[in-house]
Protein backbone atom coordinates (compact mmCIF):
# COMPACT_ATOMS: atom_id res chain seq x y z
CA UNK A 1 0.00 0.00 0.00
CA UNK A 2 2.94 2.30 0.49
CA UNK A 3 3.13 2.92 -3.25
CA UNK A 4 -0.18 4.75 -3.24
CA UNK A 5 0.08 6.30 0.21
CA UNK A 6 0.14 10.07 -0.44
CA UNK A 7 0.26 11.23 3.17
CA UNK A 8 3.13 13.48 4.17
CA UNK A 9 3.99 14.35 7.75
CA UNK A 10 4.57 18.11 7.65
CA UNK A 11 3.58 21.22 5.70
CA UNK A 12 7.26 21.73 4.93
CA UNK A 13 7.33 18.35 3.22
CA UNK A 14 4.01 19.09 1.51
CA UNK A 15 5.40 22.17 -0.28
CA UNK A 16 8.97 20.88 -0.78
CA UNK A 17 10.33 21.73 -4.22
CA UNK A 18 8.38 24.96 -4.64
CA UNK A 19 10.92 27.48 -5.88
CA UNK A 20 10.97 31.08 -7.12
CA UNK A 21 9.14 31.96 -10.35
CA UNK A 22 6.93 28.86 -10.39
CA UNK A 23 3.25 28.79 -11.36
CA UNK A 24 0.83 27.77 -8.60
CA UNK A 25 -2.83 26.93 -9.22
CA UNK A 26 -5.01 27.34 -6.14
CA UNK A 27 -8.55 26.14 -5.38
CA UNK A 28 -11.09 28.26 -3.51
CA UNK A 29 -13.81 30.84 -4.10
CA UNK A 30 -13.43 33.94 -1.97
CA UNK A 31 -12.27 32.49 1.36
CA UNK A 32 -14.40 29.35 0.91
CA UNK A 33 -12.52 26.12 0.35
CA UNK A 34 -9.04 27.67 0.29
CA UNK A 35 -5.92 25.69 1.24
CA UNK A 36 -5.24 27.92 4.25
CA UNK A 37 -2.25 26.10 5.68
CA UNK A 38 -0.53 25.46 2.35
CA UNK A 39 -0.74 29.22 1.70
CA UNK A 40 0.74 29.86 5.15
CA UNK A 41 3.60 27.51 4.27
CA UNK A 42 4.32 29.42 1.04
CA UNK A 43 4.50 32.60 3.12
CA UNK A 44 6.83 30.93 5.62
CA UNK A 45 9.10 29.65 2.83
CA UNK A 46 9.29 33.15 1.36
CA UNK A 47 9.11 31.88 -2.24
CA UNK A 48 9.09 34.83 -4.65
CA UNK A 49 8.16 35.68 -8.23
CA UNK A 50 5.15 33.35 -8.19
CA UNK A 51 2.46 33.29 -10.85
CA UNK A 52 -0.82 32.47 -9.11
CA UNK A 53 -3.83 31.08 -10.91
CA UNK A 54 -6.86 31.45 -8.67
CA UNK A 55 -10.40 32.84 -8.78
CA UNK A 56 -9.64 35.45 -6.08
CA UNK A 57 -6.69 36.66 -4.02
CA UNK A 58 -7.99 36.45 -0.47
CA UNK A 59 -8.24 39.46 1.84
CA UNK A 60 -5.46 41.57 3.35
CA UNK A 61 -4.73 39.26 6.28
CA UNK A 62 -6.10 35.88 5.17
CA UNK A 63 -5.80 33.53 2.24
CA UNK A 64 -3.58 34.37 -0.72
CA UNK A 65 -3.61 38.05 0.36
CA UNK A 66 -0.94 37.24 2.95
CA UNK A 67 1.57 36.65 0.12
CA UNK A 68 1.28 40.29 -0.99
CA UNK A 69 3.17 42.27 1.70
CA UNK A 70 6.47 40.42 1.02
CA UNK A 71 5.90 40.79 -2.74
CA UNK A 72 5.86 37.03 -3.31
CA UNK A 73 3.42 37.27 -6.22
CA UNK A 74 4.68 38.46 -9.61
CA UNK A 75 1.56 37.76 -11.61
CA UNK A 76 -1.99 36.70 -10.91
CA UNK A 77 -4.57 35.16 -13.21
CA UNK A 78 -7.98 35.65 -11.57
CA UNK A 79 -11.60 36.59 -12.28
CA UNK A 80 -12.28 38.93 -9.35
CA UNK A 81 -9.80 40.66 -7.09
CA UNK A 82 -11.84 43.35 -5.36
CA UNK A 83 -11.59 42.51 -1.66
CA UNK A 84 -8.05 43.51 -0.93
CA UNK A 85 -6.51 46.99 -0.38
CA UNK A 86 -2.85 45.95 -0.72
CA UNK A 87 -3.69 44.11 -3.93
CA UNK A 88 -5.25 47.23 -5.40
CA UNK A 89 -2.23 49.31 -4.40
CA UNK A 90 0.26 46.90 -6.02
CA UNK A 91 -1.88 46.61 -9.15
CA UNK A 92 -2.24 50.38 -9.56
CA UNK A 93 1.50 50.85 -8.95
CA UNK A 94 2.13 48.16 -11.59
CA UNK A 95 4.15 46.13 -9.10
CA UNK A 96 1.82 43.22 -9.76
CA UNK A 97 0.77 41.90 -13.14
CA UNK A 98 -2.93 41.03 -13.28
CA UNK A 99 -4.58 38.98 -16.01
CA UNK A 100 -8.32 39.28 -15.46
CA UNK A 101 -9.98 36.14 -16.77
CA UNK A 102 -13.69 35.32 -16.92
CA UNK A 103 -14.62 32.87 -14.17
CA UNK A 104 -15.92 30.14 -16.47
CA UNK A 105 -12.93 30.49 -18.76
CA UNK A 106 -10.62 30.22 -15.75
CA UNK A 107 -12.33 27.01 -14.59
CA UNK A 108 -12.14 25.59 -18.12
CA UNK A 109 -8.46 26.57 -18.49
CA UNK A 110 -7.69 24.48 -15.41
CA UNK A 111 -9.97 21.61 -16.48
CA UNK A 112 -8.49 21.52 -19.98
CA UNK A 113 -4.93 21.83 -18.64
CA UNK A 114 -5.47 18.80 -16.45
CA UNK A 115 -7.14 16.88 -19.27
CA UNK A 116 -4.33 17.36 -21.80
CA UNK A 117 -6.25 19.81 -23.98
CA UNK A 118 -3.98 22.76 -24.89
CA UNK A 119 -6.68 25.26 -25.87
CA UNK A 120 -10.42 25.61 -26.49
CA UNK A 121 -12.85 27.97 -28.18
CA UNK A 122 -15.39 29.90 -26.14
CA UNK A 123 -17.88 32.68 -26.85
CA UNK A 124 -17.11 34.23 -23.48
CA UNK A 125 -15.24 37.51 -23.92
CA UNK A 126 -15.80 37.98 -27.67
CA UNK A 127 -15.73 41.71 -28.46
CA UNK A 128 -14.31 42.59 -25.03
CA UNK A 129 -10.80 43.41 -23.76
CA UNK A 130 -10.40 39.68 -22.99
CA UNK A 131 -10.38 38.88 -26.73
CA UNK A 132 -7.41 41.13 -27.52
CA UNK A 133 -4.61 39.25 -29.25
CA UNK A 134 -6.51 35.95 -29.33
CA UNK A 135 -7.43 33.90 -32.38
CA UNK A 136 -11.06 34.24 -33.39
CA UNK A 137 -13.12 31.74 -35.34
CA UNK A 138 -16.73 31.36 -36.40
CA UNK A 139 -18.65 28.14 -35.81
CA UNK A 140 -22.28 27.85 -36.99
CA UNK A 141 -22.49 31.60 -37.44
CA UNK A 142 -21.24 32.51 -33.98
CA UNK A 143 -17.86 34.02 -33.05
CA UNK A 144 -15.54 32.34 -30.55
CA UNK A 145 -12.08 33.11 -29.16
CA UNK A 146 -9.29 30.63 -28.57
CA UNK A 147 -8.26 30.35 -24.92
CA UNK A 148 -5.15 28.43 -23.85
CA UNK A 149 -5.31 26.01 -20.97
CA UNK A 150 -3.15 26.23 -17.84
CA UNK A 151 -0.92 23.73 -16.09
CA UNK A 152 0.79 24.63 -12.81
CA UNK A 153 4.14 23.57 -11.40
CA UNK A 154 2.12 23.11 -8.21
CA UNK A 155 -1.59 22.93 -7.47
CA UNK A 156 -2.75 23.59 -3.92
CA UNK A 157 -6.13 22.16 -3.01
CA UNK A 158 -8.47 21.98 -0.01
CA UNK A 159 -10.82 19.00 0.27
CA UNK A 160 -13.03 17.81 3.11
CA UNK A 161 -12.06 14.16 3.39
CA UNK A 162 -9.54 11.88 1.76
CA UNK A 163 -8.31 8.34 2.07
CA UNK A 164 -4.57 7.70 2.22
CA UNK A 165 -4.53 7.02 -1.55
CA UNK A 166 -5.58 10.61 -2.17
CA UNK A 167 -9.17 9.93 -3.21
CA UNK A 168 -10.98 13.17 -2.36
CA UNK A 169 -14.43 14.26 -1.22
CA UNK A 170 -15.33 17.94 -1.12
CA UNK A 171 -18.01 19.58 0.99
CA UNK A 172 -20.78 21.91 -0.27
CA UNK A 173 -19.62 25.05 -2.10
CA UNK A 174 -16.07 24.60 -0.76
CA UNK A 175 -15.65 22.36 -3.83
CA UNK A 176 -15.61 25.24 -6.40
CA UNK A 177 -12.27 25.34 -8.29
CA UNK A 178 -10.59 22.64 -6.20
CA UNK A 179 -11.33 19.57 -8.38
CA UNK A 180 -10.04 21.31 -11.53
CA UNK A 181 -6.98 22.67 -9.70
CA UNK A 182 -6.24 19.14 -8.48
CA UNK A 183 -5.97 17.85 -12.06
CA UNK A 184 -3.82 20.72 -13.34
CA UNK A 185 -0.73 20.59 -11.10
CA UNK A 186 2.49 18.83 -12.04
CA UNK A 187 2.65 18.37 -8.28
CA UNK A 188 -0.77 18.46 -6.62
CA UNK A 189 -0.79 19.01 -2.88
CA UNK A 190 -4.05 18.53 -0.99
CA UNK A 191 -4.94 19.39 2.59
CA UNK A 192 -8.03 17.92 4.21
CA UNK A 193 -9.95 17.91 7.46
CA UNK A 194 -9.88 14.14 7.83
CA UNK A 195 -7.86 11.26 6.39
CA UNK A 196 -9.35 7.77 6.48
CA UNK A 197 -8.08 4.35 5.38
CA UNK A 198 -8.52 3.17 1.77
CA UNK A 199 -11.87 1.41 1.43
CA UNK A 200 -13.63 3.66 3.92
CA UNK A 201 -14.86 6.11 1.25
CA UNK A 202 -17.65 4.91 -1.03
CA UNK A 203 -16.01 4.73 -4.50
CA UNK A 204 -19.25 6.05 -6.03
CA UNK A 205 -19.02 9.20 -3.92
CA UNK A 206 -15.40 10.18 -4.65
CA UNK A 207 -15.19 13.55 -6.41
CA UNK A 208 -11.49 13.45 -7.34
CA UNK A 209 -9.67 10.13 -7.86
CA UNK A 210 -6.30 9.79 -6.13
CA UNK A 211 -4.39 9.53 -9.42
CA UNK A 212 -4.32 13.36 -9.51
CA UNK A 213 -2.94 13.73 -6.00
CA UNK A 214 0.78 13.64 -5.16
CA UNK A 215 0.84 14.75 -1.54
CA UNK A 216 -1.79 14.75 1.17
CA UNK A 217 -1.86 16.28 4.64
CA UNK A 218 -4.43 16.64 7.39
CA UNK A 219 -4.81 20.13 8.87
CA UNK A 220 -6.99 22.30 11.05
CA UNK A 221 -8.81 25.20 9.45
CA UNK A 222 -10.09 28.60 10.52
CA UNK A 223 -12.65 28.73 7.67
CA UNK A 224 -13.14 32.46 7.88
CA UNK A 225 -16.47 33.81 6.58
CA UNK A 226 -16.29 36.83 4.27
CA UNK A 227 -19.95 37.94 4.37
CA UNK A 228 -21.86 36.67 7.38
CA UNK A 229 -25.51 37.06 6.33
CA UNK A 230 -28.29 35.69 8.52
CA UNK A 231 -32.05 35.74 8.91
CA UNK A 232 -34.03 35.68 12.16
CA UNK A 233 -34.84 32.17 13.36
CA UNK B 1 -41.68 58.26 -9.66
CA UNK B 2 -38.57 56.27 -10.42
CA UNK B 3 -38.78 52.66 -9.25
CA UNK B 4 -37.20 51.73 -5.94
CA UNK B 5 -34.73 48.83 -5.75
CA UNK B 6 -37.55 46.66 -4.42
CA UNK B 7 -39.88 47.63 -7.27
CA UNK B 8 -37.18 46.81 -9.82
CA UNK B 9 -36.89 43.38 -8.24
CA UNK B 10 -40.69 42.98 -8.23
CA UNK B 11 -40.97 43.87 -11.90
CA UNK B 12 -38.23 41.39 -12.84
CA UNK B 13 -40.03 38.72 -10.80
CA UNK B 14 -43.05 39.13 -13.10
CA UNK B 15 -40.87 37.67 -15.88
CA UNK B 16 -40.28 34.41 -13.96
CA UNK B 17 -42.00 31.21 -15.05
CA UNK B 18 -42.74 28.01 -13.20
CA UNK B 19 -39.81 25.60 -13.56
CA UNK B 20 -37.23 28.25 -14.44
CA UNK B 21 -33.56 27.88 -13.50
CA UNK B 22 -32.38 31.42 -12.77
CA UNK B 23 -29.03 33.08 -12.11
CA UNK B 24 -29.27 36.33 -10.16
CA UNK B 25 -26.33 38.74 -10.12
CA UNK B 26 -25.11 40.70 -7.11
CA UNK B 27 -27.13 43.74 -5.94
CA UNK B 28 -30.67 44.43 -7.15
CA UNK B 29 -30.93 41.09 -9.00
CA UNK B 30 -30.39 39.27 -5.69
CA UNK B 31 -33.56 40.94 -4.34
CA UNK B 32 -35.65 39.19 -7.02
CA UNK B 33 -35.48 36.07 -4.84
CA UNK B 34 -37.76 37.85 -2.35
CA UNK B 35 -40.57 38.20 -4.93
CA UNK B 36 -40.85 34.71 -6.42
CA UNK B 37 -44.62 34.07 -6.61
CA UNK B 38 -45.74 31.51 -4.04
CA UNK B 39 -47.40 29.20 -6.55
CA UNK B 40 -44.23 28.99 -8.62
CA UNK B 41 -41.17 26.74 -8.41
CA UNK B 42 -37.98 28.55 -9.38
CA UNK B 43 -34.48 27.23 -8.76
CA UNK B 44 -31.66 29.72 -8.21
CA UNK B 45 -28.21 28.95 -9.64
CA UNK B 46 -25.19 30.33 -7.83
CA UNK B 47 -22.16 30.12 -10.08
CA UNK B 48 -19.76 29.09 -7.33
CA UNK B 49 -21.38 25.67 -7.45
CA UNK B 50 -24.94 25.49 -6.12
CA UNK B 51 -28.25 24.93 -7.89
CA UNK B 52 -31.16 25.42 -5.52
CA UNK B 53 -30.06 28.29 -3.32
CA UNK B 54 -32.19 28.85 -0.20
CA UNK B 55 -32.57 31.88 2.08
CA UNK B 56 -29.88 33.22 4.40
CA UNK B 57 -29.19 30.87 7.33
CA UNK B 58 -30.19 31.46 10.93
CA UNK B 59 -27.29 31.97 13.34
CA UNK B 60 -27.39 28.25 14.15
CA UNK B 61 -27.41 27.18 10.51
CA UNK B 62 -24.36 29.19 9.38
CA UNK B 63 -21.87 27.02 7.48
CA UNK B 64 -18.57 28.47 6.21
CA UNK B 65 -18.60 25.86 3.42
CA UNK B 66 -21.92 27.10 2.01
CA UNK B 67 -21.87 30.51 0.35
CA UNK B 68 -23.29 32.18 -2.75
CA UNK B 69 -21.45 33.95 -5.57
CA UNK B 70 -21.54 37.18 -3.51
CA UNK B 71 -19.65 35.27 -0.78
CA UNK B 72 -22.66 35.54 1.54
CA UNK B 73 -23.62 32.63 3.77
CA UNK B 74 -26.72 30.88 2.39
CA UNK B 75 -28.73 27.67 2.74
CA UNK B 76 -29.84 25.04 0.25
CA UNK B 77 -33.41 24.62 -0.96
CA UNK B 78 -35.03 21.20 -1.08
CA UNK B 79 -33.75 19.39 -4.17
CA UNK B 80 -30.52 21.40 -4.35
CA UNK B 81 -27.36 20.06 -5.98
CA UNK B 82 -23.68 20.93 -5.59
CA UNK B 83 -20.93 20.87 -8.22
CA UNK B 84 -17.57 22.29 -9.20
CA UNK B 85 -16.90 25.56 -11.06
CA UNK B 86 -16.31 23.92 -14.46
CA UNK B 87 -19.67 22.15 -14.24
CA UNK B 88 -21.32 25.36 -13.10
CA UNK B 89 -20.08 27.29 -16.11
CA UNK B 90 -20.94 24.39 -18.42
CA UNK B 91 -24.54 25.03 -17.32
CA UNK B 92 -24.15 28.75 -17.94
CA UNK B 93 -22.13 28.69 -21.16
CA UNK B 94 -24.12 25.76 -22.49
CA UNK B 95 -27.33 27.78 -22.34
CA UNK B 96 -29.06 25.62 -19.72
CA UNK B 97 -30.04 28.53 -17.45
CA UNK B 98 -33.49 29.91 -18.35
CA UNK B 99 -33.06 33.48 -17.10
CA UNK B 100 -30.08 35.59 -16.08
CA UNK B 101 -30.52 38.91 -14.26
CA UNK B 102 -27.56 41.21 -13.80
CA UNK B 103 -26.60 44.85 -13.35
CA UNK B 104 -24.68 47.14 -15.71
CA UNK B 105 -22.99 50.56 -16.00
CA UNK B 106 -24.05 51.01 -19.64
CA UNK B 107 -25.95 49.26 -22.43
CA UNK B 108 -26.27 50.33 -26.04
CA UNK B 109 -28.64 49.96 -29.01
CA UNK B 110 -26.60 47.04 -30.38
CA UNK B 111 -27.11 44.99 -27.24
CA UNK B 112 -23.60 45.61 -25.94
CA UNK B 113 -23.12 45.71 -22.17
CA UNK B 114 -20.42 47.31 -20.00
CA UNK B 115 -20.58 46.22 -16.39
CA UNK B 116 -17.21 45.28 -14.97
CA UNK B 117 -14.59 47.97 -15.33
CA UNK B 118 -14.12 51.73 -15.11
CA UNK B 119 -10.52 52.28 -16.26
CA UNK B 120 -8.42 54.02 -13.62
CA UNK B 121 -11.21 53.77 -11.04
CA UNK B 122 -12.70 50.33 -10.66
CA UNK B 123 -10.70 47.30 -11.78
CA UNK B 124 -12.00 44.43 -9.71
CA UNK B 125 -12.69 41.97 -12.48
CA UNK B 126 -15.59 40.44 -14.35
CA UNK B 127 -16.14 37.41 -12.13
CA UNK B 128 -18.71 35.28 -13.97
CA UNK B 129 -20.45 38.13 -15.80
CA UNK B 130 -18.79 37.59 -19.21
CA UNK B 131 -19.70 33.91 -19.20
CA UNK B 132 -23.25 34.70 -18.11
CA UNK B 133 -23.93 37.23 -20.86
CA UNK B 134 -22.25 35.04 -23.49
CA UNK B 135 -24.13 31.90 -22.49
CA UNK B 136 -27.67 33.06 -21.76
CA UNK B 137 -30.32 33.76 -24.34
CA UNK B 138 -32.76 35.30 -21.89
CA UNK B 139 -31.07 38.13 -19.97
CA UNK B 140 -32.60 41.05 -18.11
CA UNK B 141 -30.27 43.91 -17.22
CA UNK B 142 -31.33 45.99 -14.22
CA UNK B 143 -29.81 49.45 -13.86
CA UNK B 144 -30.53 53.09 -13.27
CA UNK B 145 -31.53 54.87 -16.46
CA UNK B 146 -29.13 57.78 -15.96
CA UNK B 147 -26.41 58.88 -13.55
CA UNK B 148 -27.36 61.16 -10.70
CA UNK B 149 -26.06 64.01 -12.85
CA UNK B 150 -28.59 63.08 -15.55
CA UNK B 151 -26.13 61.40 -17.93
CA UNK B 152 -27.82 58.60 -19.87
CA UNK B 153 -26.62 55.02 -19.46
CA UNK B 154 -28.66 53.83 -22.47
CA UNK B 155 -26.34 54.77 -25.27
CA UNK B 156 -25.78 54.56 -29.02
CA UNK B 157 -22.33 53.15 -28.18
CA UNK B 158 -21.01 51.96 -24.83
CA UNK B 159 -18.02 54.04 -23.68
CA UNK B 160 -16.61 51.62 -21.07
CA UNK B 161 -14.85 48.28 -21.75
CA UNK B 162 -17.47 45.72 -22.78
CA UNK B 163 -18.57 42.71 -20.77
CA UNK B 164 -20.35 41.27 -23.81
CA UNK B 165 -21.14 42.15 -27.38
CA UNK B 166 -24.61 42.04 -28.92
CA UNK B 167 -26.08 39.90 -26.15
CA UNK B 168 -28.63 42.09 -24.34
CA UNK B 169 -32.29 42.18 -25.42
CA UNK B 170 -34.11 43.44 -22.32
CA UNK B 171 -33.29 46.27 -19.94
CA UNK B 172 -35.27 47.28 -16.87
CA UNK B 173 -34.31 50.68 -15.52
CA UNK B 174 -35.80 52.70 -12.69
CA UNK B 175 -37.78 54.57 -15.38
CA UNK B 176 -38.62 52.11 -18.12
CA UNK B 177 -38.75 48.56 -19.44
CA UNK B 178 -36.97 48.49 -22.78
CA UNK B 179 -36.39 45.95 -25.52
CA UNK B 180 -33.32 46.08 -27.79
CA UNK B 181 -33.67 44.94 -31.41
CA UNK B 182 -32.48 45.96 -34.89
CA UNK B 183 -30.04 48.50 -33.43
CA UNK B 184 -32.68 50.47 -31.51
CA UNK B 185 -34.22 50.73 -28.07
CA UNK B 186 -38.00 50.07 -27.96
CA UNK B 187 -39.95 51.50 -25.06
CA UNK B 188 -42.27 48.77 -23.70
CA UNK B 189 -43.39 50.14 -20.33
CA UNK B 190 -42.80 53.16 -18.16
CA UNK B 191 -42.53 53.37 -14.36
CA UNK B 192 -45.73 54.61 -12.67
CA UNK B 193 -45.92 58.40 -12.91
CA UNK B 194 -42.89 58.73 -15.21
CA UNK B 195 -43.60 60.55 -18.47
CA UNK B 196 -42.51 59.39 -21.90
CA UNK B 197 -40.82 62.79 -22.37
CA UNK B 198 -38.63 62.21 -19.31
CA UNK B 199 -37.55 58.80 -20.64
CA UNK B 200 -36.79 60.25 -24.09
CA UNK B 201 -34.72 63.01 -22.48
CA UNK B 202 -32.61 60.53 -20.50
CA UNK B 203 -32.09 58.02 -23.34
CA UNK B 204 -29.10 58.88 -25.51
CA UNK B 205 -29.42 55.94 -27.96
CA UNK B 206 -32.21 55.87 -30.57
CA UNK B 207 -35.50 55.14 -28.82
CA UNK B 208 -38.65 53.96 -30.59
CA UNK B 209 -41.76 55.08 -28.71
CA UNK B 210 -45.12 53.54 -29.58
CA UNK B 211 -48.27 55.67 -29.44
CA UNK B 212 -49.35 54.11 -26.21
CA UNK B 213 -46.78 53.23 -23.50
CA UNK B 214 -48.43 51.40 -20.59
CA UNK B 215 -47.40 51.95 -16.98
CA UNK B 216 -45.84 49.02 -15.14
CA UNK B 217 -48.31 47.15 -12.98
CA UNK B 218 -47.42 46.00 -9.47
Amino acid sequence: MAGFDKVVSSYEEAMAGLTDNMTVIAGGFGLCGIPENLINEIKRKGTKGLTLVTNNCGVDDFGLGILLPDRQIKKIVASYVGENAEFERQMMAEELEVELTPQGTLAEKMRAGGAGIPAFYTATGVGTPVAEGKDERTFNGRDYILEESIVGDFAIVKAWKADRYGNLVFRKTARNFNPMAATAGKITVVEVEEIVEPGELDPDQIHTPGIYVNRLIQGTFEKRIEQRTVRKA
Amino acid sequence: MALSREQLAQRVAQELQDGYYVNLGIGIPTLVANYIPENMDVMLQSENGLLGMGPFPTDEEIDADLINAGKQTVTMATGASLFDSATSFAMIRGGHVDLTVLGAFEVDVNGNIASYMIPGKLIKGMGGAMDLVAGADNIIVTMTHASKHGVSKLLSNCTLPLTGKGCIKKVLTDLAFIEIKDGKFYLLERAPGVSVEEIIKLTEGELVVPENVPEMQF
